[in-house]
């Protein structure tokens, strides 16, 4: 085994091994890094930039950032938390988010995002931009009024269930989840079963005539915080 | 029809060697016979290449100059930047309505002419301009717009128009980059010496990249030098899309012999084989010329195997056009596009020196960083420090437009001082500079006396002048447009914040807005500029920042000085609701 190296996050002193990344050696460290775009098994996506610290006084993210001796990082601090929330507050302007009907609620990473990082009601401009729901397949529903472009399904699909099944289409803030398709997603090889169909964080990727099978008290994020689990460890 | 587009496809597919990373000529080609992107061909390329319909799709709907719809046989793209329309860009836009009988975005019903917006063209110098299937037109008034119309619909070529020439408003030539030169001297020079001698002379000249970031040349070379990979490649950043920005242009129609000799200079620095060039689609109409010098550098051993007769140093240098995105020109984006992709920008590190095109080391060099170093091997370090600044050795082209009466390039020495610039340019009145373009800064004249160099007031090259006649939040407020446009999207701050923030200053300027909105405005700013990916979003708050900064007295007789002003009108808002259920609102208070 290689050697450790040291550093620091928000005053605490962690090692860390070469070759991880900010956010691996913080995990392992119980310190949660708020995230939305990144999940476990995939490559990082870049996307929502909420794992964003200051490394040495410099913002990086640390889903893709390497670890290097010495560093001293800052993460839950005031600054970076009100940065966070922003985003977070954004990513509710720029779409149609409508938590207390959403079947998502509760299992929702961008809702209990909001309430980890104390996004009360927004103060941006909503978009209120019509977006696309693609209902043709048989089980499950894209929602794009929910998605947040955090890349997981196109990657997951690419890479777990090795189907490319998503990509992204247009740029700028007319960028969408595309399917791989003429039109739309019962024309592909897509499976209630893929490991995509499990990967959003949100209502977007949504099982059919499954909406609130679980009971309020026990929802994902009814017991605890997101990044609890990291906190936990 | 399917069976037609199929054999041009496959043909097409088959020219580019059925190579995935060649996507974007590919589907440059297909667009040029067909006239744009049916579904059927979106869903044939893959076909041919063996890859997925969506990487197509995704490919294809990020570039602004490949079309979905059908177009017409003649685009006419009418640049509506910051300075052209202060030139009066709308009122040539509304001309070409009026004659052509159609909106911006349209398509006459005959097929023949397809009215479109662009933003900066490279031509801020004699604008208004348009181009027109590619051919650039400059200095148009409404008046000439009917006779142009007429003659495109009757089918003449846009290059035989009185309109279809481009100065070279080359203002002020300097000893660096506009001096006569001797064709294969650098190149000669270099390989009298060994690739590390080379790079050492590179750094004693202290020059560094003339593309934004000032990164030390020498260091970026050495770096790339010694990273490990199967190839190491050498490109030239000839995307220049910053607003304002045009000395990329002059320099690639005055002297591209210069900016070859460097990349060639450069391919045997890196232990290179391949150069490329990634030319934005605007300035196609370069192509031919630029062509032509490279085939003749070819013919005199220049360029191909063995150059100058040294056994073993074969360096070539392919042309790759762009497809219409600002952010290409951001070094890592520039490269995912160089890989038939969409362009957007990678997190580093590992920075392109390590892995860069096709995941080999990569050094990326702007035009004006490459003919620097092809003078400083044919003249010396010694030479190029002696001009300029401590810390910013050489000259610098700056592209002046706006508001001056010598629009164009000047080859100045770096340490400059505003004033002076702007009295050499004919801009004594000036209320404002866009210093940097839009990613840069906007000074008032309290800071007319600073430098331009990199110690002070660094510039890839974009200076536009605003006269005190000048609605000076109403440009930012077109800059940040142009943000909006050109965000690649692939980030949260940027694709959402951008946006946002254009909503959120147009309520401000419409009146509408408080001091609590300035501060949000601000805030929000701040957070694109921290949490952003890449350069693009890290800097596209600048024109507000800035101007909140410079400027507050403008921003501040904007507002209003209550707490909160709604940003609709209630009662229009609630018109329809009460027209349904034939309700009257209730009276406030
Ligand atoms: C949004 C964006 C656009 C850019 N556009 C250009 C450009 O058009 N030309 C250029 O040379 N550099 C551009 N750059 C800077 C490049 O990323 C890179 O730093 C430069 O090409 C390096 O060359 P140099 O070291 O010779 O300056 C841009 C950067 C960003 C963030
Ligand atoms: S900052 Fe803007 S341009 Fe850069 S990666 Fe993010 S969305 Fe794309």
């Amino acid at each position: 085994m290689s050697q450790q190296l040291k550093i620091v996050i928000d005053g605490k002193e962690i090692s860390a091994g070469p070759g991880q990344t900010i956010m691996e050696a913080a995990d392992a460290a119980g310190i949660y890094i708020p995230r939305l775009c990144f999940h476990e098994g995939l490559p990082p996506g870049g996307h929502c930039r909420l794992c964003t610290v200051k490394v040495n006084g410099r913002p990086v993210s640390a889903c893709t950032f390497p670890v290097a001796e010495g560093q001293v990082i800052e993460n839950a601090s005031e600054e970076m938390t009100a940065l966070r929330r922003k985003i977070v507050e954004m990513l509710f302007c720029e779409g149609n988010h409508y938590c207390p009907s959403c079947e998502a609620s509760g299992n929702c990473e961008l809702q209990a995002m909001a309430y980890r990082l104390g996004l009360l009601n927004p103060q941006l401009p909503y978009l209120r931009k019509p977006r696309e729901l693609d209902a043709s397949h048989k089980d499950i529903y894209v929602d794009r009024n929910r998605c947040i472009l955090c890349g997981r399904c196109v990657r997951a699909s690419k890479l777990l269930d090795g189907k490319t099944v998503f990509g992204f289409e247009g740029r700028g803030i007319n960028k969408r989840v595309a399917v791989d398709a003429e039109r739309s997603l019962n024309e592909t090889p897509f499976s209630v079963t893929d490991q995509a169909a499990k990967i959003c964080p949100t209502g977007c990727l949504t099982l059919k005539r499954k909406g609130w099978a679980i009971p309020v008290g026990q929802r994902a994020f009814d017991k605890g915080p997101i990044g609890a689990d990291i906190e936990r460890k | 029809m399917t069976e037609n587009y199929s054999e041009i496809i496959n043909e097409v597919v088959e020219q580019f060697g059925k190579d995935r990373s060649r996507l974007m000529d590919i589907t440059r080609a297909v667009h040029a016979k067909l006239g744009y992107l049916p579904e059927e061909a979106i869903g044939l390329i893959p076909k041919a290449l063996g890859i997925h319909r969506v990487e197509v799709r995704d490919m294809a709907s990020f570039y602004a100059f490949f079309s979905r719809e059908p177009q017409g046989r003649t685009v006419i793209r009418l640049c509506n930047s910051v300075v052209e329309r202060m030139k009066g860009a709308d009122a040539v836009a509304k001309a070409f309505e009026k004659a052509a009988g159609i909106k911006f975005g349209q398509t006459t019903a005959d097929g023949m002419l397809t009215l479109e917006y662009t933003a900066c063209i490279g031509l801020s110098d004699q604008a208004p301009a348009a181009l027109v299937n590619g051919t650039p037109l400059t200095n148009l008034c409404p008046a000439d717009v009917p006779a142009i119309v007429q003659a495109l619909k009757a089918g003449k070529s846009p290059r035989e128009l009185p309109q279809a020439r481009v100065d070279l408003n080359l203002r002020q030539p300097g000893p660096v980059i506009f001096a006569p030169m001797q064709r294969g001297a650098a190149v000669r020079r270099a390989l009298n010496m060994s690739p590390e001698e080379v790079i050492k002379e590179m750094n004693a000249s202290r020059v560094r990249g003339r593309g934004g970031a000032g990164f030390p040349t020498a260091m970026k070379w050495d770096f790339c030098r010694k990273a490990e990979g199967g190839a190491h490649y050498i490109v030239c950043n000839a995307d220049e899309g910053e607003p304002g920005t045009f000395k990329d242009r002059v320099i690639l129609a005055q002297c591209p012999d210069l900016v070859f000799e460097g990349m060639t200079v450069a391919g045997y620095a890196l232990g290179a084989v391949e150069g490329l060039v990634y030319l934005r689609a605007e300035y196609e109409y370069l192509l031919p010329s630029l062509e032509q010098c490279l085939a003749k550098r070819r013919s005199l051993g220049l360029l191909g195997e063995n150059i100058c007769g040294l056994e073993g140093f074969n360096f070539d240098i392919r042309i790759q056009l762009g497809a219409g995105a600002y952010v290409c020109g951001e070094e890592s984006a520039l490269i995912e596009s160089l890989e038939g992709k969409r362009g957007a920008p990678r997190d580093r590190p590992p920075f392109p020196v390590q892995k860069g095109y096709k995941n080999e080391p990569t050094a990326v060099n702007n035009v004006e960083t490459l003919c620097c170093a092809a003078r400083i091997m044919e003249k010396g370090a010694a030479w190029f420090n002696a001009i300029g600044t401590k810390d910013s050795t050489g000259t610098k082209l700056v592209s002046v437009s706006g508001d001056c009466e010598k629009p164009g390039v000047y080859e100045i020495q770096y340490g400059m001082s505003v004033d002076a610039l702007l009295q050499l340019v004919g801009g004594q009145n000036a209320q404002a500079v866009q210093m940097a373009g839009p990613s840069g800064q906007c000074l008032a004249p309290k800071d007319f006396g600073r430098s331009i160099c990199f110690e002070d007031l660094p510039t890839g090259g974009s200076v536009i002048v605003f006269g005190p006649q000048r609605d000076v939040l109403e440009c930012m407020h077109q800059f940040l447009e142009f943000f909006v446009e050109e965000s690649c999207g692939w980030c949260a701050p940027c694709r959402a914040g951008t946006t946002l923030m254009c909503k959120m200053v147009e309520k401000v300027l419409e009146g509408k807005g408080t001091r609590n909105d300035l501060r949000q405005i601000e805030t929000l700013g701040n957070t694109i500029k921290t949490m952003s990916r890449c350069g693009l979003g890290q800097t596209a708050a600048n024109p507000i920042l800035t101007t909140l900064r410079n400027f507050s007295n403008l921003w501040d007789a904007k507002v209003r000085s209550e707490d909160y002003v709604a940003p609709f009108d209630l009662k229009k808002a609630l018109q329809e609701a009460c027209a349904v259920t034939g309700q009257k609102p209730h009276a406030e208070e």
